[in-house]
């Protein structure tokens, strides 16, 4: 085969390549089909980097085997080795590598494009530009994200004097590092070496960026950031495919960028807020008290033994489970309250809201942990129409996204927020710890309905109670 | 220049058909489509290979081995861990 043939033919498998990724991300629409999906997705990388293999270009292939060798070592370990609460840090470590990644090969390009001594064209400059400052701000922001998710840093917001102004600052000196890149590529009197200097600064000006826009953002925010730098890491990965005429990276880089963008909107909606609300503070930061009034409201508590009567004869049940619930450890407890439930009759549901783990889709990984059956689990849509008809409505480790504030008071932070309205339910039982309000400190509207009912405690403990109380209950009847 | 412009046209077409597959995937696989996109933005490996083979410095050739290696980790990582999800979501039914 000629070189031409060789070039036609891995650009023939990066299409076939690019085909899979889109028909492999296509199948997620199923959970049925979605574990298919991801081994076509899958084939399609093997492919693609096999295809690569071949390229004449390569010669050394001994560095090579023992970066993809080592890095197939660790990532097969980490993906044993996590927690699955722990798949928000996991994600956001991922997507700091792969900006990593990306920053590092638009550098390496650049290298290799002065070592070979040609020119540099304009467009190629721009990506190599584009690549290093976003890779690099994935980063670092990335990392800060896992750190904070992980408990590691500290997970609330961490406000320097002047922030805003600081990363004003560090985003032009970004800015212009990276003009001053490009103009140093286009112009032949700049040495190789002093252009280098200025992607070394451009690296460094965008990690510290990464850190800036990361620290102010407390921990119920950061599904939003981890969504984000999800969206990052792909555009990154985009650029460093334009620097380097690749089109299997500008396409996997558009959809994985297109994801992480969706992701962010359908999260920020979520929590009534805009990104740039997040970025720049909002009430996830603020320990404000916002209770109406601050007399103590009538309320009803109920122990165990009543909550399980209440239980064992209904009909319907709905869970609104919170990341509380994962805090707590108590998923295959309510998976077990869950089926005793079932085999009295009784039809079992999970309502979920968006932002109930710490990263989009996060509890519905949980409950599928603890073997609760995805059919049972219900999107926020589906949970407030499966309401209407519900006996009751079971609240666990979940506060504001169940506050009717969120309708009915134009003055709350939360007003216009999309809830599940388990108010629509006959009754309404809430596990909790206290009367204490949520991250948003706002007094929760639900807790003092007619039809609701408080159950203090800690949530595990409660529901090992439930659970042998409806078991007593079933036997005797 | 022909060169930008098509790039950028494969840029925005992927970019719809991205919007178009991602919007129908259900908030139940949201985590999932996560770390599958980790996975998938591994690709970078691709372009990694190209210049850590065909570079001549050794700097040039360090940075792209890293990137390499860091790719590679997202790649396996990212596929593995999503499978492992995926396995635990279950469908109603007598044995589960």
């Amino acid at each position: 085969m000629s070189d031409q043939d060789v070039i036609n033919l891995i650009n023939f498998c990066y299409l076939v390549a690019a085909a899979l990724f889109i028909w492999g991300m296509a199948q997620l629409r199923r959970p049925s089909t979605a574990r298919k999906g991801n081994w076509v997705a899958a084939v399609g990388m093997f492919i693609a980097v096999v295809a690569t293999l071949f390229d004449r270009e390569i010669v050394s292939y001994e560095w090579i085997a023992a970066g993809i060798v080592v890095g197939a070592i660790i990532g097969a370990f980490l993906a044993r080795r996590v927690q699955m609460t722990e798949m928000p840090e996991m994600v956001a470590v991922f997507n700091g590598f792969g900006g990593a990644a990306s920053a590092l090969l638009a550098g390496g390009e650049l290298k290799r494009l002065y070592d070979s001594g040609g020119s540099i064209d304009s467009d190629v400059g721009v990506t190599i530009a584009l690549g290093t400052a976003i890779g690099a701000v994935t980063l670092t922001g990335s990392v800060v994200a896992a750190g904070k998710l992980h408990g590691t840093l500290n997970s609330n917001p961490i406000l320097l004097p002047a922030r805003n102004i600081l990363s004003a600052l560090i985003a032009v000196a970004v800015l212009a590092l990276g003009g001053l890149l490009i103009w140093a590529t286009q112009d032949d009197s700049v040495s190789q070496e002093s252009a280098m200097l200025i992607f070394v600064g451009l690296a460094a000006a965008a990690l510290l960026l990464g850190v800036l826009v990361s620290i102010p953002i407390g921990g119920a925010d950061m599904p939003v950031l981890v969504a984000l730098f999800n969206s990052y890491s792909g555009l990154a990965a985009a650029a460093a495919g334009f620097a380097i005429d690749n089109d299997v990276l500008i396409i996997a880089g558009a959809l994985v960028g297109a994801s992480g963008l969706i992701l962010t909107s359908i999260m920020t909606k979520a929590m009534n807020r805009s990104v740039i609300n997040v970025m720049f503070g909002g009430f996830g930061q603020s320990g404000a008290d916002v209770t109406s009034g601050g007399e103590a409201r009538p309320y009803r508590s109920v122990n165990a033994e009543d909550a399980a009567t209440m239980l064992a004869y209904a009909q319907s049940v709905v869970f609104v489970t919170g990341y509380g619930l994962a805090v707590a450890q108590a998923q295959h407890d309510l998976k077990a309250l869950a089926d005793l439930l079932a085999k009295g009759g009784c039809e079992v549901k999970y309502g979920i809201h968006p932002v109930a783990g710490r990263m989009p889709g996060h509890m519905n990984v949980l409950l599928a942990e603890a073997d609760v059956p995805y059919d049972q689990l219900l999107d926020l849509d589906e949970a407030n129409r499966q309401l209407d008809n519900t006996e009751i409505a079971m609240v666990i480790g979940a506060n504001d996204v169940v506050n009717p504030q969120a309708h009915s008071n134009p003055g709350s932070p939360i007003y216009g927020m999309p809830i599940i309205d388990v108010d629509k339910a006959q009754s309404v039982v809430v596990m909790k710890r206290s009367m204490a309000s949520g991250f948003s400190g706002i007094d929760n509207d639900l807790f003092y309905l007619d039809q609701t009912s408080m159950l203090f405690g800690d949530a595990k403990k409660s529901l090992k109670s439930l659970v042998s109380e409806v078991d007593e209950i079933q036997k005797s009847g | 220049m022909e060169e930008l412009i098509t790039a950028l046209t494969i840029f925005a077409l992927a970019t719809f058909v991205g919007y178009f597959v991602i919007t129908k995937v259900p908030p139940t696989l949201h985590t999932p489509l996560m770390s599958g996109t980790n996975a998938i933005s591994g690709i970078v490996v691709v372009g990694a290979l190209v210049v850590a083979g065909a570079s001549e410095s050794g700097l040039s050739q360090a940075m792209a081995i890293a990137a390499v290696l860091l790719a590679a980790i997202n790649v396996f990582g990212g596929f593995l861990v999503t499978d492992r999800m995926l396995q635990m979501f279950r469908r109603e039914g007598p044995g589960g």
